[in-house]
This record gives structure tokens, C-alpha cells and sequence, in this order.
């Protein structure tokens, strides 16, 4: 996978398939990214898992924290991890011990890290780095686009409005797929320079 | 689904909308409304702190310009866009998020008469430092930058000249000082240039001109590129730092590459207040459905008339970049090759006398103060536009006595010609 821009099918097929996300990293502050990801994507019916060892015996939104992802009871489709690009390995390691494996792993706006990536994918687990899937889930349903954000789809299609709790469809028509040529540049050589 | 890229004039038309969710109106409805009810306490509370995407208040949102702020986006190749109340919002907006009191911006000496004044005057009463510098002088930028610089201001297509701007070589010296880009795309639209495509970090437009189109509604503009990396140094706190506005949010670690645009929301619309009418938004998006086919028409139109006026006993020079013989001609061949705009100055021998008697005798161009109009305007820049400069200043921005400002309209050239000949010849 070419992570430096990665076509809407690609992320429009994950967020239509997986059921399941833990949340690695996941945090009870309600100003945090990671939380407003977390109450975003348990309100579009996934099932979110938090994980984060300084939180056990305590819940975010209903939902029991856990210290670690083999402490969750059930298969999780995806790994979400909320952590700075140098503590991702550890996390796709542990990820790669469990049974069965998770579908997906994605690391968030900021975080990148290619040898992780290969280590996931040589398993065949799909990997998004860098990128937020409230944010691409609002985008590609276009529920962002009333902050003004380029959705970068286009449909002719009456959608119905969109309320608390209801999935998206997820199927607009793509415009060039990926981020903004403009932006995926720069996102390029800012990770080539660091 | 395959991924592959509409035409700009697809994107013109279908950007931002689509049928509305509740009545199935094909047309985006003016949602003429100041405010939008929570489903409950909770929503209210997500919306606020920004963790839900929704509408609370149209001074902060409203669908009929979010629908504005998309299609824009879209045109420009942005991440994301802010509609406001003028052109001149727009600058206020975008420079709040990036000066604190006694920071300095560099820009283009050769500005829209009003920005100039903006820049000098009220900006300086907020502490806001304006240097400036002269776009057909590259190394003038680069001497101008300090350690207190955050920004470079330019024109693509400058006023009242239609002089062009070597954007890319303006964006390596914004890129270098390491501050963003913001060009001023009015007089251009993003139909004849993307400043995106060239480097720039930040669009804004005045809505009033070309966009809109058609000289009846007043708006503004910004569009985030995407582009530049707020996080470094400490230099931008307004999107790097946790903002007490909102209980210590970071902003762009929380919205990443469309966070200026969001910055110029929630810290500027939110708190300054310029918003944009929805009903303006709606005559602007309409006026955007056609902006390919006007833009051909009014660039085809301005080359017909300039080459005209080169050829009239009468006048003395004609400045615009479409014509071969001019200056900027290079210049516009690379960042213009559709048309080089439809504003553009010419002088007459007879100076400034003839240039107030052409402007009384004309019959079809209209005597006011506003560009990108389907009417053509005439206007003499000296008394009026950029009245407020001195006399040198109005010779280095291009608006010298003897100056006349033609902004050509869609209607037919010959009719346009006609006009003008019998008001130069009589």
C-alpha cells in the first residue's frame, strides 16, 4: 500500500467492514482527539474498546477500559492507536500475537511508522497511518462537509440527515481519492525529512 | 468506485451539495434560519466542544455556507474552507490566527487600494505590522523577512493592473522563512489559476468579484491548503497550543491538515463575528455554477479590448498581461494560459482630464467602485480605489493620475469596442 495517499476504496471498504475497534491510548479527557474519536465512531455503532493501562476499573462512555489488547474478551476487526509515532512498534507486536489477528491496524493523525506498517502487512493485515477514521468517516459519508471541510466526494443522491447512533452510507463518489494533491505532498516531505 | 477526478466545471457545479436530506430540493435551500435546535443536552455539549460535526449557530456555521465553503475548497484543491462576510473579513480572519501584537507580515506592494489601507491602518492598530515588498523583485521578500515575520501576503492576479505574480518563487521564500503563503485569488479565480498548485499555503477570495459573479452579493473567503505544518517552535500557538477558548484544545493535533480552516472558525468567525448572510451564500454558489463559462467569456472579452485600446491613437499604454508585448505576458502564459483576467489599466495622452472625459461619455461600462462583474465597469483608481495613497504610493501600486481601471464584462466585445471608440473618439 502506497501510504502516502491511499485511495477511498481502500479506507471506504475499512470503515464499512470492521466491527470492532480498540482504541489504543484511548483517554477519559473530553478535549483529547482520542476521545472525540471514540464517542464519534461508538455513536456511528462501532464497537469501541478503550485500552489504556492507566485507566483499568474505570469506563469511557460505558465502555470498561482494558490495560492491553490480549485483555480484550472478544476478536477486534481494528486497532486504533492514539500514540506518537515511536511507540507504535510495541503496540503492532502485541497486535501481531493475537487469535485470531486483527483485520486492520491504523495509527493516527501524526503518527507514522513504516517498518511497523511492512511487519503488519507481510500478515496481511490492512494498515492506515496518519489519518483520523472519524474524520475519513465523516468525510466519506460527507458529514464533515458542514465545517466547511472538503469531502472530496460528490453525489446526486438524497441521503437521509443524519442523526445520533445511525450508520452512514459511506458510497459518494470519489474526487481523486486520497487527501489533497497539495497536502499529500506536504505530508510526503515532512516524513521524509523527519 | 474507481477514483478519478471530475473537471473543474463538474466541481463548479456539484461541489458541497447535494439534494437536501429532509425535502429532496435539488438547489441548495437557503437555511435562513440563526440557529439549529440539539437533539439534547448531550449533542449540545459535543457540539460545542467540537467532538460532533453539526450546526449550532449561524454566526459559527451554517448549511447553506458550509455548502459555499465546500465548493470553494473543492475549486481551489483546499482541504477545507471558511466563508465570512467580505473579502476584508477574510484578512482579518486568517491574519488573527497568525500574528500576535508586534509581529510582522510581508506583503505585496502592488494590493486591491482597500487592502492596502486595511494593512497600513487598522492592522497596525492591532498591533499587526505590515513590511512591504514588491512582487516583481523576489530578493525584496527575502530581504524584508525577520525573526518576527509569520506571513507573506500576495495578489495572484494584482490590482488594479492585472499584473501577475511569480507565486512559485514567492512560496520557496515563505517556505524558506519558514511562514505560510496567503494569496489573494479574486481577481484570477481559481479557473484561470490554483495558487495551491504553486505553493501557496493559504487562498482567500473576495466571494464579491468573479466567484460570485454577477455585482450583488458582498463575500469573503479562506481556504486551507493543507499544507503547512503549524506544530513547529511555538510560532503559531493560535493552532499548536491547547486553546483556553475550548478547555485546551490543540487544534491541529486534533484536525490536522484542514485545522486553520477550523481555527478561522471557532477562534475567528466565532469571536470576531463577520458572518456571511446564508442568502448571500446562495446567490454566490449560484453565480459559481457557471464561473468556468463566464471566466473564458470575460478573459476573451479583456484580450479583444486591451488589443483595441493598444491600437488607439488616443492611448498611451495599456497594462495587461494577455497581450504579448506586456511585461507580465511570460509571467502569464505559465500561471494564466487560459486568460490572463478581465481587469486591467490603461492611460490616455490627454492624462487625467481625457481620462475623466472618456469615463463621462461611456454608455454600456458603469462608473463604480467593484470588479468581476457581468457588467463592465470603468473606474479611475486615482480619485477613488486608492485615493487614500500618496501620490508615490499610487504610482508604485499602478494607479498614477493619468490611469483609467476597466474590469471587462461578458457582454458582446464588439458592443464593448463600440463603446469605447466613440467615447475616446469624440
Amino acid at each position: 500500500m502506497n501510504h502516502d495517499a491511499y485511495p477511498d476504496d481502500y479506507i471506504r471498504a475499512i470503515l464499512n467492514s470492521v466491527k470492532s475497534i480498540a482504541m489504543v491510548g484511548a483517554s477519559p479527557l473530553n478535549v483529547r482527539p482520542s476521545y472525540f474519536a471514540f464517542k464519534y465512531l461508538a455513536q456511528r455503532s462501532y464497537d469501541m474498546i478503550p485500552v489504556n493501562p492507566g485507566h483499568v476499573g474505570k469506563e469511557l462512555l460505558g465502555k470498561p477500559f482494558v490495560a492491553s489488547l490480549s485483555d480484550i474478551d472478544r476478536p477486534i476487526d481494528m486497532i486504533d492507536i492514539f500514540r506518537n509515532s515511536s511507540h507504535i512498534m510495541p503496540v503492532v507486536e502485541e497486535a501481531l500475537t493475537l487469535d485470531p489477528l486483527p483485520k486492520v491496524i491504523w495509527m493516527q493523525l501524526g503518527a507514522r511508522d513504516d517498518a511497523a506498517a511492512l511487519k503488519a502487512e507481510s500478515v496481511g493485515i490492512k494498515v492506515v497511518m496518519n489519518r483520523c477514521p472519524k474524520i475519513e468517516y465523516g468525510r466519506l459519508s460527507s458529514e464533515i462537509s458542514w465545517m466547511g471541510v472538503n469531502s472530496r466526494t460528490l453525489s446526486s443522491k438524497r441521503a437521509p440527515a443524519p442523526t445520533q447512533g445511525m450508520r452512514l452510507s459511506l458510497n459518494r463518489m470519489s474526487v481523486g481519492g486520497g487527501d489533497t494533491a497539495a497536502s499529500d505532498r506536504a505530508a510526503k516531505n515532512k516524513s521524509e525529512q523527519s | 468506485m474507481s477514483d478519478r477526478l471530475p473537471g473543474f466545471s463538474t466541481l463548479a457545479v456539484h461541489a458541497g451539495a447535494q439534494p437536501d436530506p429532509t425535502t429532496g430540493a435539488r438547489a441548495t435551500p437557503i437555511y435562513q434560519t440563526t440557529s439549529f435546535v440539539f437533539n439534547d443536552a448531550d449533542h449540545a455539549a459535543s457540539l460545542f466542544g467540537l467532538q460532533a460535526f453539526g450546526n449550532i449557530y449561524t454566526r459559527i456555521g451554517n448549511p447553506t455556507n458550509a455548502v459555499l465553503e465546500e465548493r470553494v475548497a473543492a475549486l481551489e484543491g483546499g482541504t477545507a474552507a471558511l466563508a465570512v462576510a467580505s473579502g476584508h473579513a477574510a484578512q482579518v480572519v486568517v491574519l488573527q490566527q497568525l500574528l500576535q501584537p508586534g509581529d510582522e507580515f510581508i506583503a505585496a506592494r502592488k494590493l486591491y487600494g482597500g487592502s492596502i489601507n486595511q494593512f497600513t491602518h487598522a492592522f497596525k492598530s492591532f498591533g499587526w505590522n505590515v513590511v512591504w515588498a514588491d512582487p516583481d523583485d523576489i530578493a525584496s521578500f527575502e530581504r524584508a523577512v525577520t525573526p518576527r515575520t509569520k506571513a507573506i501576503f500576495i495578489e495572484s492576479i494584482a490590482n488594479p493592473a492585472g499584473s501577475i505574480t511569480d507565486i512559485e518563487a514567492i512560496s520557496t521564500v515563505a517556505r524558506k522563512a519558514g511562514v505560510p503563503l496567503i494569496v489573494d485569488n479574486t481577481l484570477a479565480s481559481p479557473y484561470l489559476i490554483r495558487p495551491i498548485d504553486h505553493g501557496a499555503d493559504i487562498v482567500v477570495h473576495s466571494l464579491t468579484k468573479f466567484l460570485g459573479g454577477h455585482g450583488n452579493s458582498i463575500g469573503g473567503i479562506i481556504v486551507d491548503a493543507g499544507t503547512f505544518d503549524w506544530s513547529t517552535g511555538g510560532k503559531y500557538p493560535m493552532l499548536s497550543e491547547p486553546r483556553p477558548e475550548y478547555h485546551g484544545i490543540r487544534l491541529q493535533e486534533t484536525f490536522g491538515n484542514f485545522a486553520f480552516a477550523i481555527a478561522c472558525r471557532v477562534l475567528g468567525l466565532r469571536d470576531l463575528g463577520p458572518a456571511l448572510s446564508p442568502f448571500n451564500a446562495f446567490m454566490i454558489l449560484t453565480g459559481i455554477e457557471t464561473l468556468p463559462l463566464r471566466m473564458q467569456k470575460h478573459c476573451d472579452n479583456a484580450k479583444a479590448v486591451a488589443e483595441f485600446l493598444a491600437g488607439h491613437p488616443a492611448v498611451a499604454a495599456v497594462n495587461y498581461a494577455g497581450l504579448a508585448s506586456d511585461k507580465y505576458n511570460q509571467l502569464a502564459r505559465k500561471y494564466a494560459p487560459k486568460g490572463a483576467g478581465a481587469v486591467f489599466t490603461f492611460s490616455l495622452k490627454g492624462g487625467y482630464d481625457a481620462g475623466v472625459s472618456l469615463v463621462s461619455k461611456l454608455q454600456l461600462f458603469s462608473h463604480l467602485a467593484n470588479v468581476g462583474d457581468t457588467r463592465s465597469l470603468v473606474i479611475h483608481p486615482a480619485s477613488t480605489t486608492h485615493s487614500q495613497l500618496d501620490d508615490a504610493a499610487k504610482v508604485k501600486s499602478g494607479a498614477g493620475p493619468d490611469v483609467v481601471r476597466l474590469s471587462i464584462g461578458i457582454e458582446d466585445k464588439e458592443d464593448l469596442i463600440a463603446d469605447l471608440e466613440q467615447a475616446l473618439g469624440a
